[in-house]
């Protein structure tokens, strides 16, 4: 068994990489595209809010660019960034924006027109209204969609794999090819499991902690004495 | 506040050619069906809708010569559902439009604890959120938040609809109790004419188009409403809801026999005078009923009506009526303000009292005639 655990851990050199250390790399590979992409996606969604047109063809964009294949966009990249990390996460960052879109679209438009309009007339200025009043309220709409798109991520990290070991646990697969170690690919499938829901798990600790105001899940349930309230 | 003319068409014609004074310290309604034009009316007063033409003046100034932040920070806006911030706790909702105007954390929530127990809500409701509130308590928050940086100007957009009657009742009743200790300007727009003559010191009626249909004090629309429109849109029994603003002081009192409700059949067969002091006086009513035979029929009786007396000098001649009415016998009840009973009062009495007070109120309106001419 520890033999096991032994071989299980053992990472082949030419990964030039501990499993920790491939571990880091791959949480940095599939994050740093989500981060990215959630700077591109709050921009473009603002103006698809705020131009109501705007937002059926983004949509249809950012749908085409998610049905590219990343193989194909390592192609293209190929010439221009090499065979590096970036390479990998450019198509990342574009595919996460078919989900981080539409969830910000969403979330800011799910602000009720009462609360927007009150905002104005209190004397809210746009960027204070959306920067105080529509983000907050967006924030677990964003949240769901960061949630969906970090895991996608965090999973298709390991086509890196095919320009040369840039695949992170990816390349794990590979080397369990190469050198006939079917641990290899157990580990590397597991580990990507792991990671994917503890950073989902993460998430959600997030938007609990952003989002007190929330009626459901988890906010703490007093016994409310807005019903004794009401009935005076 | 000052007068206002403006047209507003943006292809349809959404208010036309307004023109209204709107008197400071007083509750002015905007009242109409939807689609009259009374919602943009009042979001030009705080230039959330621009007008096309004219101009509105407040106290004198034209409102398009500061700066549109400024203006709506000077005036409250409470709005149908109340709008508050979903993520922000009651205190910070209330604490919002202060800390805009610079106001450091500690003054801006003391000032919302203070407005949270002027508008009824108690302390303890500070920290939550709104979801945790009933629509009847967001409805107070929205209210304490228009008032928190103390705005001469209250703007009020159909804020009580989206509450069931009985919390509206109260809200309303409130709404007069807050007016009275601040006389803030307010400006209140509904659909529901009842709302409007109750809070209103003046109700202008818009009819479809923005158009004004008649702008007057309560008790005059009802007893003269300009066209068949306003007629209609005051609804039926609008000769009896008017007496709602005569008082019901110069009612002339007789002493008769008040037997309680809930007297038994010996009590009635023996009837004491009027026992002084007894707050369960109600009407001569129950007579035929308990004297029957067995001698209880009076416990098979309905529970007593509530208010079924009137309190002369406090209450209108429509709650007289409205006693009398209820009253099997026909004789309203009348009690003083510790619930005793002070005497009787028969629908005949309240008869008078109605023609005489139309007779003072032709006289008051001929005298303004002759002001005018």
């Amino acid at each position: 068994m520890s033999d096991y655990l032994h071989d299980f851990f053992d990472i082949p050199s030419d990964l030039q990489h501990s499993w920790i250390g491939l571990v880091g790399l791959h949480l940095r590979e599939a994050l740093l595209p989500v981060a990215a992409g959630l700077l591109l996606a709050l921009p473009i969604a603002q103006l698809c809010v705020r131009f109501r047109w705007l937002y059926p063809p983004v949509l249809s964009v950012t749908t085409v660019l998610y049905a590219i294949p990343s193989l194909a966009f390592f192609v293209v990249l190929i010439d221009y960034t090499g065979q590096t990390e970036l390479t990998v996460m450019i198509p990342l960052a574009v595919y996460s924006l078919v989900v981080l879109v539409p969830a910000i679209v969403d979330g800011v438009r799910s602000v009720s027109e009462e609360t927007l309009a009150a905002a104005t007339a209190m004397g809210f200025g746009p960027l204070r209204r959306y920067f105080q009043v529509q983000l907050p309220i967006a924030v677990p709409a964003i949240i769901a969609g960061l949630r969906v798109a970090t895991v996608s991520s965090i999973s298709l990290v390991s086509v890196g794999m095919l320009i040369g070991n840039q695949g992170a646990l990816g390349n794990l697969l590979h080397d369990a090819q190469i050198y006939n170690r079917p641990e290899l690919t157990w580990n590397s499938v597991i580990t990507t499991a792991l990671l994917a829901i503890l950073v989902d798990a993460l998430l959600v600790l997030v938007r609990v902690l952003l989002t007190p105001w929330m009626p459901n899940g988890t906010a703490r349930r007093k016994p409310a004495p807005a019903l004794e309230d009401a009935a005076r | 506040m000052e007068s206002v003319t403006k047209r507003y068409p943006d292809g349809t014609v959404a208010v036309d050619r307004l023109s209204l004074e709107i008197p400071d310290r007083s509750i002015t309604v905007l009242v109409g069906p939807s689609g009259c034009g009374k919602t943009t009316t009042l979001r030009m007063i705080n230039r959330m809708v621009e007008p096309s033409e004219g101009t509105i003046l407040l106290d004198g100034e034209d409102i398009q010569r500061q700066p549109v932040t400024t203006l709506r920070r000077s005036m409250g806006y409470v709005i149908q559902n109340a709008g508050l911030f979903q993520h922000r706790t009651i205190v910070d909702n209330i604490a919002t439009v202060p800390r805009m105007l610079g106001w450091g954390k500690q003054k801006a929530r003391a000032r919302a604890a203070e407005l949270m127990e002027r508008v009824g809500l108690d302390a303890a409701l500070a920290k939550r959120y709104p979801y945790q509130l009933s629509g009847g308590q967001q409805q107070r928050v929205g209210v304490a938040r228009a008032l928190a940086a103390d705005p001469p100007v209250l703007l009020m957009d159909e804020p009580f609809s989206a509450v069931d009657p009985v919390v509206r009742k109260g809200l309303q009743d409130e709404l007069l109790r807050i007016q009275d200790e601040l006389g803030k300007t307010i400006v209140f727009v509904t659909h529901d004419i009842d709302e409007a003559i109750k809070l209103g010191t003046m109700v202008a009626v818009m009819r479809t188009g923005g158009h004004l249909a008649q702008y007057a004090p309560p008790a005059e629309l009802l007893s003269s409403p300009a066209d068949t429109f306003v007629e209609d849109f005051l609804g039926g029994d609008r000769g009896i809801r008017r007496l709602s603003f005569f008082p019901s002081g110069r009612l002339e009192l007789t002493t008769g026999p008040v037997i309680p409700l809930d007297a038994t059949a010996e009590q009635i067969a023996a009837p004491t005078p009027l026992p002084p002091g007894d707050r369960r006086g109600r009407q001569t009513a129950r007579l035929e009923r308990a004297a029957r035979p067995d001698g209880r029929g009076h416990q098979a009786g309905p529970a007593p009506v509530p208010r079924a007396t009137v309190r002369p000098g406090t209450d209108s001649l429509r709650v007289a009526l409205d006693c009398a009415v209820l009253s099997p016998t026909g004789w309203a009840v009348a009690v003083d303000t510790d619930g005793r009973v002070t005497g009787v009062v028969s629908q005949q009495t309240i008869g008078e009292a109605i023609r005489s007070a139309h007779a003072a109120g032709r006289d008051d309106e001929r005298d303004d005639e002759k002001v005018a001419g």
